[in-house]
């Protein structure tokens, strides 16, 4: 039931601040939804509809951190496997 | 669609899978609360692919689920009555009452609608004056602004014709009552995203420090489970307990501000019952003094609650807990199944139960 679908804005309508419509892109689908409770959505912002009103607005620079995290964890692991090499060779140079 | 598609990307899914299984070093119990999370694990197979130390707990979020009985019984009760139209969200006609359900009900010629939005019941309350309007409001944090908003805006137009039967019930007790059983094995937790997206990470905070559990507020696609779970592992093997949020394209710390104000507005926290778990304090909402007129109970002079007997071979209350799985009950796939539920997590599409039935058969 808590399903919610991210969906653009491509236009905006209602006469009072509760009745603030937004007109939402779901890919080939549009559809009217409420975005009252997201006073700051501007056209062309991908908001997270569910039950036909907006909960939250998208963060673009955000939805990329998942990916960029991966990056991190990567790098993390190259250097923690680079410091156990050191780490190995210097052991076997001692011993 | 932008904002799915990349999140279901197999390459990265195996990378993050990858970076899993490195960081795990013995085995642990981690619960995704909602039950749109379980599906999404249950139908990408997300726990057949990862280290077999991680164990998957199914947890109690899916509002449909855990709706008693006897409230059911009190939709049907209403819906049964002429010159009502009943609304409600499509997930909670099947559900079945102690005798029948809503879409019965609907068979035998009752006005039983299913809607898109709650905001939909304002116009069929405009259009029907001479009939009187009742919107099921179940759902948790996610669900009650949209709710809140519905009772707001027929309070503003004095629509008299319009009632709402409430069942809304919320996150973070049914997390206490999960932490404080005897028999819990949970050791960390994926937190729901959208009901987060309202009401912030702020309020799991105090939880994760009193049970020294981590908490990851996450997604709902596959690679949002994968990093979800990647932060709880790492934090639980170097010993933290607190609160990530891996959802923040959609989440902040304070939540949806505007929406918090509106559910406050309109409703107050009472005790609610579970179905399959039972009674938790202060774990549901209902309407406040200020729009008490507004409830379907009162109006239609509902009598309290007649506790209903679940029945007896059903586990499903050991399974909204994480104590069992569905294949550990007898009854699952034979004498229940999606079509004939005998309890909570069978009753949805949602629930953990029909979640298997659906993708495991």
């Amino acid at each position: 039931m808590c399903l919610a679908i991210p969906g653009e804005i491509l236009s905006i309508h209602g006469d009072t601040a509760l009745e603030r419509t937004g007109i939402i892109r779901f890919g080939s689908i549009t559809k009217a939804a409420n975005i009252a409770l997201v006073p700051e959505a501007t056209l062309g912002d991908y908001v997270l509809i569910h039950a036909g009103i907006a909960i939250s607005i998208v963060q673009p620079k955000e939805a990329e951190r998942l990916f960029d995290f991966l990056d991190a964890i990567k790098l993390d692991a190259t250097k923690k496997a680079e410091s156990c090499k050191t780490a190995t060779s210097s052991g076997e140079a001692e011993s | 669609m932008k904002y799915i598609a990349e999140y279901r990307d197999g390459e990265t899914a195996q990378q993050y899978l990858t970076a899993i299984k490195n960081i795990t070093t013995r085995p642990w119990n981690i619960m995704e609360v909602c039950g749109g999370q379980t599906h999404t694990i249950v139908r990408f197979g997300i726990a057949d692919l990862l280290p077999a130390d991680i164990h998957l707990v199914h947890g109690p979020g899916c509002p449909v689920c855990i709706t008693p009985l006897e409230m059911i019984d009190k939709a049907i009760e209403i819906s049964s009555l002429p010159d009502v139209i009943f609304c409600s969200f499509g997930d909670m006609l099947r559900v079945p009452g102690s005798t029948q359900d809503l879409q019965s009900v609907r068979a035998q010629g009752g006005d039983v609608r299913c809607i898109y939005s709650p905001l939909d019941c304002l116009k069929i309350a405009r259009d029907n004056p001479d009939k009187h309007i009742v919107f099921f409001a179940v759902g948790f944090e996610t669900t009650a602004p949209g709710n809140a908003m519905l009772v707001y805006q027929a309070a503003q137009e004095e629509l008299n014709n319009l009632s709402v039967l409430v069942s809304h019930v919320l996150v973070p007790p049914a997390i206490q009552t999960i932490m404080s059983s005897p028999q819990n094995r949970v050791q960390g937790f994926l937190a729901a995203g959208h009901v987060c997206a309202i009401m912030g990470t702020q309020e799991y905070t105090p939880l994760a420090q009193q049970y020294r559990v981590p908490i990851v507020v996450t997604g709902f696609e596959p690679l949002d489970i994968l990093q979800g779970l990647y932060l709880c592992i790492k934090q639980l093997e170097e010993g933290h307990a607190q609160v990530d949020n891996q959802y923040a394209r959609a989440v902040t710390e304070q939540g949806n501000t505007a929406a918090q104000n509106l559910i406050t507005q309109v409703f107050r926290v009472t005790s609610r019952k579970w179905r399959g778990i039972g009674d938790i304090p202060q774990s549901g909402l209902s309407l406040s003094q200020q729009y008490a007129r507004f409830d379907a109970e009162q109006r239609f002079g509902m009598a309290a609650d007649t506790p209903v007997e679940e029945p007896k071979e059903c586990i499903s209350g050991l399974i909204l807990q994480g104590l069992k799985k569905p294949s550990q009950c007898p009854a699952f796939g034979k004498t229940c199944t999606p079509e004939h539920p005998l309890g909570a997590t069978m009753v949805s599409g949602e629930g953990t139960c029909a979640a298997y039935f659906k993708y495991s058969t």
